[in-house]
């Protein structure tokens, strides 16, 4: 089967993160007084084959600790969609 | 004593790391990331650049290179290692060294010439040195403000797996001496054994005097003396 894998990799809420707060300040700045937090973080499409759903979140699990996210300081989540047809 | 210099695709500081350490007097070779073998070297250095462009993480990809299987091993085996910027990261991500590297606070480049501490003087790389001494050495990072949840950087602290800590001029680690926001003011850690150490800064660029400063050579002289006097980690001396 044909998957296609959606992974949201975030740093932990511990975690600083200089990149979207760069971001908020120059929101604030823009004029959108109400932006309290920027938070930026990853999306990765990753389309693969395998014999099932279980077998491909498996996969998945493997993928996202080892290598997708850092585990000191990132979280992972995905979503599976069946790619249909072609 | 020889040194082997492991090149990633993207490393850049791997020809600077060779022409110091030959300046400072002592062979190296460069080891090919898709080698295997790391046989017959005395120290292997992971040298600092962009390994696969720093693509999703700095050092996220290069841990995988087939050389590192065998650096784990050497590793493991008690010999001493070191990452250099982007090299600490890999080392870091590889898991070799406790810990990750988060973008700079600031979110700036920092190319600059800093003052660290000698934390520890346990492991290979600053053996020849003694707590409390200062180095002056350049840095070039946009990813160096180091992490550890809060549980491991105590057990750092308590272990002295601190190696160098950002200071100012008369040797205190105060906020202002911290260029990248890392927790602790820390520049440098070690494994538990002392054999495995990563920095920051960039002791490749400081051993030679027309380049602006020598006390980098104190980092390659420190392990090739300990490599001479056959010292294993877990002993003293």
């Amino acid at each position: 089967m044909k998957y296609v894998a959606y992974v949201d990799v975030q740093l932990k809420q511990s975690i600083l993160d200089p990149q979207g707060e760069a971001v908020r300040s120059a929101l604030v700045q823009m004029g959108y007084g109400g932006v309290q937090k920027v938070r930026i973080g990853k999306r990765i499409r990753v389309d693969l084959e395998a014999a099932n759903e279980a077998e491909c979140r498996r996969i998945m699990d493997e993928i996202c600790s080892q290598i997708l996210a850092n585990p000191t300081m990132e979280t992972y989540e995905y979503e599976i969609k069946e790619e249909s047809g072609k | 004593m020889k040194f082997g210099v492991i090149v990633f695709p993207g490393s850049n500081c791997d020809r600077d790391c060779r022409n110091a350490i030959e300046a400072v007097g002592f062979d190296a070779e460069f080891i090919w990331h898709r080698d295997t073998s790391v046989a017959g070297y005395d120290c292997l250095v992971l040298p600092g650049g962009y390994s696969y462009g720093d693509y999703l993480r700095p050092g996220a990809i290069a841990r995988f290179s087939p050389v590192m299987d065998s650096v784990v091993e050497y590793a493991r085996d008690g010999r001493p290692v070191i990452g250099i910027c982007n090299g600490f990261q890999i080392l870091l991500e590889a898991g070799l060294l406790p810990g990750a590297m988060q973008r700079n606070v600031g979110t700036r480049f920092i190319c600059d010439r800093v003052r660290v501490r000698i934390e520890s003087t346990r492991t290979p790389f600053t053996s020849g040195c003694r707590e409390g001494d200062v180095l002056t050495l350049p840095i070039a990072h946009a990813d160096g403000n180091y992490y550890a949840d809060p549980q491991t950087l105590a057990e750092l602290e308590e272990r002295g797996q601190v190696v160098f800590r950002y200071c100012n001029e008369l040797g205190d680690a105060t906020p202002e001496a911290n260029p990248n926001g890392s927790l602790n003011n820390i520049a440098g850690v070690s494994n538990e054994a002392g054999n495995v150490v990563g920095m920051m800064p960039h002791p490749e660029r400081a051993c030679e005097a027309i380049l602006g400063g020598t006390d980098g050579r104190r980092i390659f002289e420190s392990v090739a003396e300990w490599v001479r006097g056959g010292v294993r980690v877990g002993q003293d001396g």
